[in-house]
This record gives structure tokens, sequence and C-alpha cells, in this order.
């Protein structure tokens, strides 16, 4: 018996009928959750893009986070000119289906950047970004922009919700990161979150570019433009780098500063 | 097979034959995911299931393996078993599948799991093998549970996410220690628990290896 068990012919059938048996599972459990994941990856992101622009209930049920999910509409803009461009226009259905995080790799919708101009070390930018807007009688209320950057050991991604005047910070979140948990993984505490609504992120007298920044320590309200900073994170100083940068960037020349500023002009 | 027999395969793992006290294996993970308690039990949890069901797969077709590649049909079976876990908590448990991330696909390298397959499935039937994966998977847990609650109390001064001691970050009294929340800190805890276990049970302390001869001092010529 164990001679035959130890022949060439044998050791390649049991090699063989292994592999058949644990790729039909494999392949199975993939195959037949991957609707399961999808409804929950999207719901995931539904949950944050409320979150940022404060519309998420506390608690809410899926069916909740649909019916406050209608009030918003995506768009897509082009990050060059900061105009609207039609989602045809790219090969894409509708604006909810293009898919931001891959186009950031795709070399036909994206291109590098270079070394200095890279502040949030994400090495590519893609051409097109997403937008949600919660708008009321036709008007923006609410602009909610996508961010992502390198913190400490992992890129952060988020979302930036600002009022009408695209200015003032109405909400701010990341969605994904992986960060030390309670030190740079603080970013997801509400309290910290909680300072970011009401603070400004540019100063047009000063000049064009984002003054928002996470300063080291805390902010205490009467130190002189206060309401462009942030408290860093203790003991994650270069998570709070990251954060910075990345506010800089995409809000920058780079990022949606040209998009913005046509909100604002009103187009 | 005696309950009694069934009993000490499931309960030794626990003290007497722990694998990361006395065996010393799946240290890394047991860095990695201690640092709340919320994720060191969904990590016991997996690497229970993962151990239980592997051993048995691999035990049900011990007789068939052949020796030359063995080592990597056990690895196949654990590597399959995995990817179903991670699927079912990406389904089913989507925020902790974002927060244990890698750690669940890294249950493929827990030599925890090749171990018992390799030490105890390919000797034993089935269901002892069951129970050994059992066993060791909440022999790991226990220690898994132990450094959580330790880190996850001083370190950030809560236990399953709701807050123990109000942190100073939240305007209370309580400074929380940022090296708990480190990897490192997990390496001492470990080790205080095995000081005690050694302790506790004298038994399992290994013999020296080799002895240092008292120092003696040679007059020169």
């Amino acid at each position: 018996m164990s001679s035959n068990k130890e022949s060439t012919q044998k050791t390649i059938i049991v090699a063989l009928l292994l592999c058949l048996v644990c790729s039909v599972i494999v392949a199975a459990s993939v195959v037949l959750l991957r609707p399961i994941q999808e409804k929950n990856k999207a719901l995931n992101l539904k949950q944050n893009i409320l979150a940022a622009a404060g519309l998420l209930k506390e608690n809410a049920t899926p069916a909740e986070v649909e019916t406050s999910f209608e009030r918003i509409t995506a768009k897509l803009v082009d990050l060059d000119t900061g105009e609207y461009v039609l989602p045809e226009s790219i090969g894409v259905a509708s604006a909810i289906d293009y898919d931001q995080k891959s186009a950031s790799k795709n070399p036909k919708l994206s291109q590098v950047l270079p070394g200095e101009q890279d502040i949030a070390s994400i090495k590519r930018r893609e051409k097109y970004a997403k937008v949600y807007l919660v708008e009321d009688a036709g008007s923006i209320e609410t602009i909610i922009v996508p961010v992502h950057g390198y913190g400490l050991w992992s890129t952060l991604y988020g979302f930036v919700a600002l009022e009408k005047d695209a200015n003032t910070v109405a909400g701010f979140g990341f969605y994904q990161h992986g960060e030390t948990p309670g030190l740079g993984g603080e970013v997801d505490n509400p309290k910290w979150k909680g300072q970011w609504p009401g603070k400004k992120i540019y100063d047009f007298d000063v000049n064009e570019e984002p003054q928002i920044e996470l300063i080291k320590g805390s902010v205490d309200v009467s130190m002189p433009g206060a309401e462009y900073k942030i408290d860093g994170l203790s003991g994650a100083t270069l998570t709070s780098r990251g954060v910075t940068n990345l506010i800089h960037f995409w809000l920058g020349d780079n990022g949606f500063r040209k998009y913005l500023d046509r909100v604002r002009e009103g187009a | 097979m005696s309950d009694m027999a069934i009993k000490k395969v499931l309960l030794d793992p626990i003290a007497n034959d722990n694998p990361i006290a006395l065996q010393i294996l799946g240290i890394c993970s047991a860095l990695a995911v201690t640092t709340s308690l919320q994720l060191s039990i969904v990590m016991t949890v997996a690497v229970c299931l993962v151990t239980a069901f592997s051993s048995m797969s691999v035990s049900m077709i011990r007789n068939h393996i052949p020796s030359s590649i063995r080592i990597i049909v056990q690895m196949t079976i654990i590597a399959t078993l995995v990817i179903v876990v991670d699927q079912l908590l990406r389904a089913f448990a989507y925020e902790l599948s974002k927060q244990l991330s890698v750690f669940v696909g890294l249950i493929i390298t827990n030599c925890i799991v090749m171990g018992r397959a390799e030490a105890f499935a390919m000797k034993n039937g089935p269901v002892m093998s069951f129970v050994d994966g059992i066993g060791n998977g909440l022999g790991y847990g226990a220690i898994l549970i132990a450094v959580a609650i330790v880190r996850e109390l001083l370190g950030a001064g809560s236990l399953f996410g709701i807050e123990i001691m109000t942190t100073t970050n939240n305007g209370g009294w309580y400074q929380p220690n940022g090296l708990l929340l480190l990897p490192p800190s997990a390496f001492f805890i470990i080790g205080l628990i095995i000081w005690g276990l050694r302790s506790w049970k004298p038994e399992q302390n290994e013999a020296p290896d080799f002895k240092i001869k008292a120092h003696v001092t040679k007059e020169a010529f």
C-alpha cells in the first residue's frame, strides 16, 4: 500500500484531484458571494458619502440610506478644465458607474504626476473625477469630492464635503485606510472629524492655494487663522502630514480647484 | 475513542499545550490583530474554523497523500479554506473584514494551522483532528483575547470599542498608553503570560540546552 501511495502516478493524480476540488470550492465561494459583497461595498460607499455631507442618520437601515442617497446626484468633472463632462463621452453609462479608483491606474484615463507636484504621493492622477452634489431646487447645497493620498502605512480614501460657497467644510471622513488603530486610525474618531465642519479651505486674501492644515497640538479658537487649522493626531505625525497633503493636493491646482472656482462663479 | 480523549484533545491546548505559549507558534498574527478585542475574537473564530476543517480534510485523505507532496497538499487545503472564510467575512461582516483585511489572508501562513495538520491530522482520524483543530484555535484565541484586553483597555481606554475609561482625547482623565497599540507591546504581554503560565505549570519549562560553567580564574605563569 505504502509503495503504491508513493508512486509518481499516484502523486500526480492526488495533486490534480486536490487542485480540481479546491479550485471548484474557491471559485464557487467567490462567484456565489460576489453579489452580496458588491452590495455591501456600494452601500458602504453611499453611507460614507452621506456621512461626509452630514446627511447620515445614526443606525440608518440600508433602505434609509438608499432613500437619503436619492437626494444626491453624481457628476463627472474634467480636473484639467474644471468642467462637467458627460459620462457617455468617456465611455461609461452613467456617472455613478464610473470607477475612479481603477481609472487612476489606467494609463488611458490618468497621467503621471511629476515628483514635485505629487504631494499626496499618489503617483498617477485620473483625468476625470466623480463629484457628488446635494441639490435643492436646482441650486447646489453641498459638494462632495473624493480625496485620497498616502498616510503612514496606507493610502487613505475619503470624502470632503463643502458648502455651496465651495470653501466652507461641511464634513470630512475617510472610508478606507490602514493606519495604526488608536494613533493614525484616530482619523475615524467622530470627535476629531467633528472639528472639520465650519472650517475654511481657502483664504482668498492670501492666495489661491488651500490653507487648511493639521497642526501639532490642538487648535485654540483665539489663535490667528484658527478657521484654517485642525488638531493634529497625537502620536501620528506622518498620518497628520498625509491628511494635510492630500487635502492640499485634491483641493489645489491639480485637484478640484478649477472646478470649485467654476462652482463659485455659478457655473 | 472515549469522551475523555476528546476532552483532553480539546482542552489541552488551552493551558497545558498552548500553541502560542508553549509551542511558540502564530506569534506574528498575535501581534497584529490584538489591538482590539473585537478583531481578536473574529480572528479566533476564523482560525478555529480553518484549523478544524483543514485538519479534518487532511486527516480524511491522509492515507492517500504521497509524502513527497504532503506539505503542499496541506497548504492547498488550508489556502482554500482561508479564501472561503475571507469571502464569507466580506459578504456577511463587511466592516470587520475591512479591519482584518490582510490578516485573514495571512491565516494561511499561520504556523498553528500547518503545524496541527502535519503533527496531528496526518496521524489521527478526522473527528479527533477536527476537535484538535478547535482546541488549538481556542488555545490561540485564549492568548489573543487576554492580550487584546490589556492592549485595548490600556491603549485606547475601551473594550469592544465601548469606552471604559474616558481618554483625554475625548475630554476625560485617562491618558492612553500609545505603546500598547504598537506591535512590540504584544511581545511583552505574551512574554509575561508565558512567564506566568510556566510558573504555574513548571513542567512546561524546557531543559536548558547548555549550562554556563562557573567562572574560574587562572593565574598567569
